[in-house]
């Protein structure tokens, strides 16, 4: 283990078993303070898990196949930036003018300061953006790296075989990296799970369709989020549904005369503390956050029993409408029945500094927000604190409109 | 320039360096002063707005009917805090103390948070849509331009629809306009009177810092003062245009915040845009009297 890494376990340590004294249980994280805190305790885990034999693949974005991960006995485990605090360190090597969840991933590989990258046998990374793949090839010089070509639609027929061919790819790549043979069998049985998983998130998710929503957002993010570090996908689940139970049973606990808000964009993981949080420190509520860890994405599931199931996962995966995709028209097609669904007051696009495709998508979806008779605004923003003024006076007038 | 010096506020802002009670001015023209008369004046209820801006921080009151009866403006200084205090003092000299029964405060601007007798708090969106919809009616595009930021703020019905900011850097605000000033040698309002007698010359650096490394490249090719002062201003200008225009922006216009009484500067929006742009001296304090009408409200 490098020094960085041994130093940030040691400090985590010593937080992590404070901790745990106040709170044995591991349950869901409910603030975006608890979440932090279960991030580092899991960064101790990580360690061990490991060194008991544990498979662990990191992945970068929702395009990543996961049920292949999971069919090979490993834990996947989401590797994207969340933090400003590498991003210096990414800067020696990356241009500046990047977005911030690319320059803090690799800055957390470069600096060696997460354990989830540190310990990974092998990232999976595909072609989205320009910046990712780019610097996938950068961070394949640090970590053994597999990258899957993405295409850039899916109405064509190639396309369609082009990832399938891809997501095959990446089975034979774990199946060498293991010595193992993943059969449909382990693909099926991973597809249910994975299924179940997505059924429990919508479900709660739907919570927020009451009036006053059931929680307030900030709330409901840093819970979906704690899914990227969990290494028992099965126990997300079962912890998911049930917090589903115990929210069905609790009264609202949403602001009642809050705005409700949807969020969409870029991923919302590095700025829920900024964005989130500000929206809901100023009259709104976050009732559907419409980005690839939402419902917009979490909606599409495997065809089981297809009989080609490599294939009914491939497929699956190819309909997630991320701006990398061209063209991506169901993206609005979706938000817009989110905002009918969540009886949503107004929208709010999250774009990420440097994201090139969700700000330019950005005129598209404002046109189709307006045209649904929503008001719409677009913030652009990154991990870091300088816009927190700018930030909160924009949203706090763009509450105060609605 | 001739109705900057009728605005009794501004003009002793100038002449006060030390801002105290001496910038404290009640509004001399206009509907103002004629309703400081009425029987709601001083002894009734009264809204008070507090902007709280990064270079000047500026009052208004309104009466019970909602007439403006009072104006006052100082500069904001390194402290919000301060001025907050000072603004205080002149509401309690002018007598409209914040504790009097029936005077109720809003407080807007990027240092609203540090008013401490401020009743609620206002962004200055809302705020400067209002104040807007008050001088010039409910209809129509606001350009704000501050010291800081620029907001463009479209109006319907007296309500603020949509808007746009640029608050991430210093092109197309007053800032800009200081710091070329400052570069050239001259005072904000020497500019624009240069301005108008040069050529334009063309100066294409976004960034305030970069675009004053170009005013340098330029004073040292020996082009002249006046015409790096009309690529000054043209600059500002466009750029104020394009963001109107991203907000989807339509006549008629309206000028609010610092640069109000800079006929110039209107003259080349107005220009720019292809549209009349309406401007008053009272419009320097849209935003609080905007936030004067809310605090209103609150009853």
């Amino acid at each position: 283990m490098s020094d960085a890494l041994a130093d940030t376990v040691a400090a985590d340590a010593a937080t992590a078993a404070a901790a745990t004294a106040a709170a044995p249980a591991a349950e869901l994280p409910r603030t975006f303070e608890e979440f932090n805190e279960q991030r580092r305790q899991s960064f101790l885990k990580v360690k061990d898990f490991k060194q008991a034999g544990g498979r662990l693949v990191g992945y970068l974005c929702s395009y990543t196949p996961l049920e292949v991960i999971d069919a090979a006995g490993a834990s996947a485990v989401g590797l994207c930036g969340t933090s400003d605090e590498v991003i210096p360190a990414a800067e020696e090597v990356l241009p500046a003018n990047l977005c911030p969840l690319i320059k803090s991933t690799y800055g957390f590989a470069y600096s060696q300061k997460c354990p989830f990258t540190h310990f990974s046998d092998l990232i999976v990374g595909e072609t989205t953006c320009d910046g990712k793949k780019k610097m996938y090839e950068l961070l394949g010089e640090l970590k053994p790296t597999h990258i899957l070509h993405l295409p850039q639609g899916r109405s064509r027929a190639h396309e369609r075989e082009g990832w399938y061919q891809e997501v095959l790819g990446l089975k034979e790549a774990l199946e060498r990296t293991y010595g193992i043979q993943i059969t449909d069998d382990d693909l099926r049985e991973a597809a249910r799970l994975r299924n179940r998983l997505r059924r429990a998130t919508l479900a709660l998710f739907e919570l927020q369709r009451s009036e006053p929503p059931a929680m307030s957002g900030v709330e409901l993010m840093s819970t979906m989020f704690a899914g990227t570090f969990n290494f028992d996908v099965r126990a997300y689940v079962e912890s998911l549904e049930r917090l589903y139970e115990e929210r069905c049973a609790a009264p609202a606990a949403g602001a009642p005369a809050a705005k409700r808000i949807l969020i969409t964009g870029c991923p919302v993981g590095g700025v829920i503390g900024k964005v989130g949080a500000t929206i809901e420190r100023n009259g709104g509520v976050v009732v559907c956050e419409d980005d690839c860890g939402g419902e917009r994405t979490n909606r599409f599931m495997v065809d089981e029993d297809a009989p080609d199931i490599l294939r009914a996962i491939a497929d699956r995966y190819l309909k997630i409408n991320c701006s990398v995709m061209t063209p991506n028209d169901d993206r609005f097609a979706a938000t817009r029945e989110m905002i009918e669904k969540y009886h949503v007051d107004g929208v709010i696009e999250c774009v990420l500094t440097a994201c090139h495709t969700f700000n330019v998508e950005a005129v598209r979806m404002e046109r189709a927000v307006e045209e649904a008779g929503v008001p719409y605004m677009k913030v652009e923003t990154d991990y870091s604190s300088g816009d927190l003024g700018q930030l909160e006076t924009r949203i706090a007038a763009f509450i105060e409109t609605l | 320039m001739g109705s900057g010096e009728k605005n009794a506020g501004a003009a002793s802002t100038r002449a006060a360096t030390a801002a105290g009670p001496a910038a404290c001015t009640a509004a001399a023209s206009g509907p103002a002063a004629t309703a400081a008369a009425a029987p709601a004046g001083p002894a009734g209820r009264a809204g008070v707005g507090v902007d709280v801006g990064s270079t000047a921080t500026k009052v208004a009151v309104v009466d019970a009917y909602g007439e403006l009866v009072y104006t006052a403006l100082m500069p904001t200084g390194y402290s919000s805090v301060d001025a907050a205090a000072r603004a205080r003092e002149c509401l309690e000299a002018a007598g409209f103390s914040p504790d009097r029964s029936g005077v109720r405060v809003v407080a807007t601007g990027y240092g609203r948070v540090a008013v401490p007798f401020a009743d609620k708090v206002v962004t200055e969106i809302t705020c400067h849509g209002r104040g807007a919809a008050r001088l010039f009616g409910g209809q129509g595009t606001v350009v704000d331009v501050g010291g800081q930021d620029t907001k463009v703020i479209r109006l319907r019905g007296g309500r603020v629809i949509k808007f746009v900011m640029n608050d991430k850097c210093a092109a197309g605000t007053g800032r800009f306009l200081e710091v070329m000033a400052d570069r050239l040698g001259v005072g904000h309002d020497e500019l624009s009177e240069l301005a108008r007698a040069g050529e334009p010359i063309k100066i294409s650096s976004m960034c305030t810092v970069f675009a004053e490394s170009e005013v340098i490249s330029l004073v040292g090719r020996g082009e002249p003062r006046e015409s790096i002062a009309r690529g000054v201003v043209e600059s500002v200008v466009g750029r104020v245009a394009t963001l109107a225009g991203s907000a989807g922006g339509a006549a008629p216009y309206f000028l609010t915040g610092g640069l109000c009484d800079n006929a110039y500067v209107v003259e080349r929006l107005s220009a720019t845009l292809g549209a009349p742009v309406t401007t008053c001296p009272e419009a320097r304090y849209a935003g609080a009297i905007g936030a004067a009408l809310a605090a209103l409200d609150l009853g």
